[in-house]
């Protein structure tokens, strides 16, 4: 299912705020990899509307209170994109945004991947792909052990799911009815050796996750328009007696033209030149 | 639990196999009373609750009991989510799966994130003896002694485990347990008491001070008492905590023993052996060390007790490694 619900008015201006600070969370992962000389861009930009769309128009979170109880929480499968999700924690106040400044330096608490023990408002550290749904699982069983209401969400690239232990959690979370856990699959058809489809194919990938006892959705992962009323509904169904995921149609490297889908750009750097120009495409974009 | 009726009465099946099994007895029972006594205990296997008795636990607490299934890794991050939400997960599965299969699931999602999990790897050792080589642990004392922040305990029985267990439910941190198949003759009273880190000291020996862990205490205790009554000065160390190891109490002995003789159910290199001999090189102590255990090899299978004997790992076995080294 694709959500099409019509947005009510009051919601184009959260529509119009969220791409907004997707469009910031691009605009600092060319910063912060500018820092580094190093990073991953285009699994960043990849999921820059749902981290938005998620932090901004979605999950429970109080600010400043990274470690409030009954939060939402949140799990980067995908951890190599932390750059694009650091700012965003920023935002709510859970750091200075100042600490950014020294993304990857001796001894900063930022690096390539998010550290639950170091940045307040991770709630789980990744970086080692396929775990993050096993811990996502572990998240709901103890929200629901203790009657808390919170939603956990797990991102996971599509290229993660080549991953056994994304299937383990994917039984484990259906046998144990967890209805307060979503997964978003960020499919942008990419992992680090080409196009999944010629790594290693996954497809059909709803069919699998619905064969795997969960509630499937489909999603244009840059609508916002989309992305906000499916996401709401899901975290607002508290009835749901199993877990959902939604698959999340992205396009690997989106808003910078020459990373579109060029699979190179998973890693890189670009030359202050480069940098200039990539800068003015996203803000020209807008 | 009984066999069927008209069998002969040596026959079992796997729902009775706990009766020859007091240390899983304990396991089992002594979580649920963790439970019962309020601490945030939730438990799980992966598919093995009779045979680790965590059905034991099961039983008293069914909420806060969760089974995986056969999916040991999935098992281990999602026990460290749950220890995100502020419970206390012990997970329980054979040594080999545990620190093996889910060795990286155990260094990132729970030691790096210091979520106090507790994993529990039961069977270790060669103790599952002709099921072979997949299901030995030869080797999962030096994978979780070299994961930085995890505590490594090797009760020697019923009673050390029970308290092993309740000594370490107030640490903040990870905690690896590597027990046996439950079937350790006793060392210890019932109600014992264990401090984590610090070694139980079973005598003095100015000839010889053997160190040993998890199953190994008994028959070192044995091989002593055989040297002692043939006028040789030997002490025991029961190394329960592998890690953090009690170096002062290893120290001591290395001081006034002439020789030291690890003993472990493991591969000599990188368990308690390494662990020792790293800590007496350090300090330059002038100590003979011979590691006793398996070297480097892969183990034979055959009927646990023929493996002990095979190995040396028994109390007469141990006696004849030590009085070998003694006059080398």
């Amino acid at each position: 299912m694709t959500a099409q619900t019509p947005v009510a008015p009051a919601d184009r201006e959260l529509i119009e705020h969220i791409e907004e600070r997707a469009l910031f969370a691009r605009l600092e992962t060319v910063r912060l990899i500018s820092i580094a000389k190093t990073g991953h861009y285009a699994s960043g930009f990849s999921c820059a509307e749902i981290l938005a769309t998620l932090y901004y128009g979605v999950m429970r979170l109080r600010r400043g209170e990274p470690d409030w109880p009954d939060r939402d929480r949140f799990l980067f499968g995908k951890g190599h994109a932390a750059a694009t999700l650091y700012p965003l924690l920023a935002d709510w106040g859970f750091f200075d945004a100042a600490e950014l400044d020294e993304y990857t330096r001796l001894g900063n608490a930022f690096g390539d991947h998010p550290d639950m023990t170091r940045i307040p408002g991770i709630d789980f550290s990744s970086g080692s792909l396929g775990h993050a749904l096993s811990a996502g699982t572990g998240m709901a069983m103890g929200g629901r052990l203790q009657g808390r209401s919170y939603t956990t969400f797990v991102l996971l690239g599509d290229g993660e799911l080549h991953e056994g232990q994304v299937w383990e959690a994917a039984l484990g979370a259906a046998h144990h009815r967890l209805g307060r856990l979503v997964a978003i699959v960020d499919r942008n058809d990419h992992s680090l050796d080409g196009r999944i489809d010629g790594v290693t194919g996954i497809e059909p990938l709803l069919e699998k996750w619905r064969a795997f006892g969960w509630q499937t959705h489909e999603v244009d992962g840059h609508d916002v328009a989309s992305l906000l009323p499916l996401l709401r509904s899901l975290a607002e169904d508290t009835g749901r007696d199993r877990p959902a995921v939604v698959v999340a149609n992205t396009v690997k490297g989106k808003g910078i033209s020459y990373m579109e889908s060029e699979f190179g750009w998973h890693l890189g750097w670009l030359a202050e030149r480069d940098e200039a120009n990539a800068l003015a495409e996203l803000r020209g974009a807008r | 639990m009984s066999v069927a009726p008209g069998l002969q009465p040596e026959s079992w099946h796997l729902l009775s196999l706990l009766e020859q099994a007091p240390g899983l007895q304990a396991l089992g029972d002594t979580l649920a009373d963790l439970a019962d006594e309020g601490h945030p205990v939730v438990v799980g296997t992966a598919d093995l609750k009779y045979s680790n008795g965590l059905v034991r636990f099961q039983e008293r607490h069914p909420d806060k009991y969760l089974q995986f299934g056969i999916s040991e890794q999935h098992m281990v991050s999602t026990a460290a989510g749950l220890a995100t939400t502020g419970l206390r997960p012990y997970v329980a599965t054979f040594a080999s799966f545990m620190a093996l299969l889910a060795c990286e699931q155990i260094r990132t999602d729970v030691a790096y994130t210091r979520q106090p999990v507790r994993l529990i790897g039961h069977h270790a050792g060669i103790t599952l003896g002709f099921y072979g080589t997949s299901h030995h642990a030869t080797e999962d004392l030096a994978i979780t002694r070299s994961i930085a922040g995890l505590t490594v305990v090797a009760p020697a029985d019923t009673a050390a485990l029970a308290a092993a267990l309740r000594a370490s439910v107030d640490l903040p941190g990870p905690v690896y347990f590597r027990i046996g198949r439950g079937r350790d003759p006793d060392v210890y009273p019932a109600g014992t008491t264990l401090e984590i880190g610090k070694a139980v000291e079973h005598g003095t020996g100015s000839d010889l001070t053997l160190i040993a862990t998890g199953s190994m205490v008994h028959p070192a205790l044995g091989a002593a008492a055989a040297l002692n009554a043939d006028g040789y000065d030997v002490g025991v160390l029961d190394m329960h905590t592998v890690k953090p190891l009690d170096e002062e109490a290893v120290l001591a002995a290395a001081r006034r023993s002439r020789l030291l003789m690890t003993v472990e159910e493991h591969n000599v290199l990188g368990g308690l052996g390494g662990a020792v001999a790293e800590l007496i090189s350090e300090h330059g102590i002038p100590v003979r060390l011979h590691r006793h255990g398996i070297r480097d090899q892969y183990s034979l299978i055959g009927p646990p007790t023929h493996l002990y004997r095979h190995y040396r790992l028994d109390a007469p076995g141990v006696e004849a490694e030590a009085r070998e080294a003694l006059l080398a």
